[in-house]
């Protein structure tokens, strides 16, 4: 085995086994909560911005300068952003200690 | 071992860490109550995975690897720009425009994946390696593709003229839509043969650019949480091609975990309008709000009822179900129906919230919409947990949702049959909140609204809740 070819195979191995995963992960999320993972998903390929940094740590010439600014630019934006409004959704979520003992009293005085 | 193989397994161990950090911090956003601590724990993986990222570079810098300090400059400045930019729209907007910047930022992610190949072919002076080769272009596809089809998809959610929400037919739309499918796949042909041609590579490139303006715009505005999602699958696919590029693991695990994510919960939400994403995306039956426009007198009649009938209702029920849609979402009426319903408890009714898997434009959002509001998370019940309480409810309070009513869904031969529907014929007495008769995007008319026990109350949701709030405090 050449070791290009090892290499591709370590890369499908991870690529394969990550997919495996992810169907496992999600499928268990409740519907209630689908618009802030699909957010938070949305966050994690934000991730390309270490390969943004990589070939902007490589870029020599002009052309491959800009490609790489916009790209490190466009992900920055993509995990910043990501995780901040992801964050703001979820904080709706909390727990509100008082409003759901009003709930029950009001079912308490219309039962 | 030299320093610089020291530092690089301590950054590939770094990279390991943070891709764990997104599986546990999906894990854990499972349940409500974890859910926040699950984004931190992923945010921390990501925080770490770059944080160790910029060390490595600066490691590989230090042992004369050619690194200039212009290097930095993009990094920093690229970082300052975009960050500053995403901080700032995440923190600044309203929640209900929550699904279109989201989109927005599902864009720069396809659009960064992309830019990498570019910039990585640009490099090459020979053909790559098949798998590269290969690599490269779907990076490049798929990245374009999704670059443009989210910047289109979150313009029709922003209402943008040049975007409308409503379907837009191009003419021919489907021949280009083919021709530029068919140049796609011709050219990836040509390059995968070991051909290295910067031009075809422009080419391709260009027609997936255009691709996903030609897939997205026909498709309406209801339909576009699916299309983001499914967008949102593409840009984690994309960016594991980019990882296969670069040879990165971390890129490959994020990217691969993400375009499964995608994959699921587009299917979950099409499957809960009775769709299949194929459908959605070739155009479909899909109106989308394009055709709320008047259909005065669709089928059968119609009983109108007033403001004062509605509100003397609601005053005097002992369980009331509110089952709110896109249209409150649209008219941005979550705070209204919430004074509504503190008054109604105030007066000792039983308010409930029905949710549909997909009310709204996107799976939660009406939960997202009304816990903003701050409605109590408990009284917002789960479409099988709430169907069977539909026969004890007084008035059911229909609030701009459509098709998931329609119980034309539970009989074979309509277009919305079979797809689960809120049992909200059962209750004594049904209220409609709705601009007019128009239809949702399955473009058939609602059984319900022609149901005996209906009445139609014409208003905008934000409006016709703050008549009704009205109406119950001079009681």
């Amino acid at each position: 085995m050449t070791p290009e070819v090892e290499t591709l195979l370590n890369a499908l191995t991870l690529f394969v086994i990550a997919i495996l995963v992810g169907f496992a992960v999600i499928s268990k999320v409740p519907a209630t909560l689908h618009t802030p993972l699909m957010s938070g998903a949305n966050s994690i390929h934000g991730i390309v911005l270490v390969g943004a940094m990589l070939i902007a740590a490589e870029a020599n010439d002009l052309p491959s300068q800009i490609l790489s600014l916009l790209a490190v630019a466009f992900a920055s934006m993509n995990v910043v952003g990501g995780y901040v409004v992801t964050d703001r959704m979820l904080q709706m979520f909390r727990k509100k200690p008082v409003a759901p003992k009003a709930d029950e009293a009001a079912v308490e005085t219309a039962a | 071992m030299t320093t610089l193989g020291i530092v690089e397994v301590l950054v590939r161990l770094a990279w390991l860490t943070g891709a764990s950090a997104f599986v546990i911090g999906l894990m854990r956003m499972n349940s409500p109550a974890t859910a926040r601590n699950g984004n931190l724990v992923s945010a921390g993986g990501m925080t770490l995975a770059i944080g160790a990222t910029a060390v490595l570079i600066l490691a590989q810098q230090l042992d004369g690897d050619g690194i200039s300090a212009t290097a930095w400059a993009i990094i920093l400045v690229g970082v300052a720009i975009g960050g500053g930019a995403g901080l700032y729209t995440a923190r600044t907007v309203k929640m209900t425009a929550m699904p279109q910047l989201v989109s927005l930022f599902n864009a720069m992610g396809g659009g960064a994946a992309a830019l990498i190949a570019i910039d990585d072919y640009l490099g090459l002076h020979a053909a790559p390696s098949l798998q590269i080769n290969v690599a490269t272009v779907l990076d490049i596809v798929i990245g374009s593709i999704t670059f443009t089809g989210s910047l289109i998809a979150s313009g029709k959610l922003m209402g943008l003229s040049i975007t409308p929400s409503r379907p837009v037919q191009i003419p021919g739309g489907r021949i280009v839509t083919a021709a530029l499918a068919l140049i796609v796949v011709v050219g990836a042909l040509f390059l995968w043969a070991g051909n290295l041609s910067v031009p075809v590579m422009a080419v391709i490139l260009l027609a997936a650019l255009i691709f996903g303006v030609t897939m997205t715009l026909p498709i309406g505005g209801a339909d576009m949480p699916v299309v983001i999602s499914l967008l949102n699958s593409f840009t984690g696919t994309a960016v594991a091609m980019a990882g296969f590029v670069l040879d990165n693991p971390v890129l490959i695990i994020a990217g691969a975990l993400v375009g499964a994510s995608g994959a699921i919960l587009t299917n979950l939400m099409a499957t809960a309008m009775n769709r299949s994403v194929l459908n959605i995306m070739i155009g479909g039956f899909g109106g989308g709000e394009g055709t709320q426009a008047a259909v005065a007198g669709a089928g059968g009649s119609v009983r109108e009822i007033g403001v004062d009938d509605v509100a003397i209702q609601l005053a005097y029920a002992q369980h009331v179900i509110i089952v709110p849609g896109y249209g409150l979402a649209v008219a941005q009426a979550q705070h209204a129906v919430r004074e509504l319903a503190e008054l109604l408890e105030a007066r000792g009714v039983d308010v409930k919230y029905a949710i549909h898997p997909v009310a709204g434009r996107m799976p939660g959002h009406m939960n997202v919409l009304l816990a903003e509001a701050n409605v109590p998370y408990p009284q917002l019940k789960e479409m099988d947990d709430i169907n069977p309480e539909f026969e004890r409810a007084d008035v059911a309070l229909v609030i701009g949702a459509n098709d998931v009513t329609n119980p034309a869904a539970r009989h074979p031969g309509s277009p919305v049959s079979g797809m689960p529907i809120l049992d909200v014929d059962h209750a004594k007495s049904i209220v409609v909140i709705k601009r007019s008769m128009g239809r949702g995007y399955a473009g058939i008319d609602n059984e319900l609204y022609t149901d005996p026990k209906t009445g139609m109350l014409f208003a905008d949701a934000k409006d016709g809740l703050a008549a009704l709030t009205a109406a119950v405090k001079a009681l």
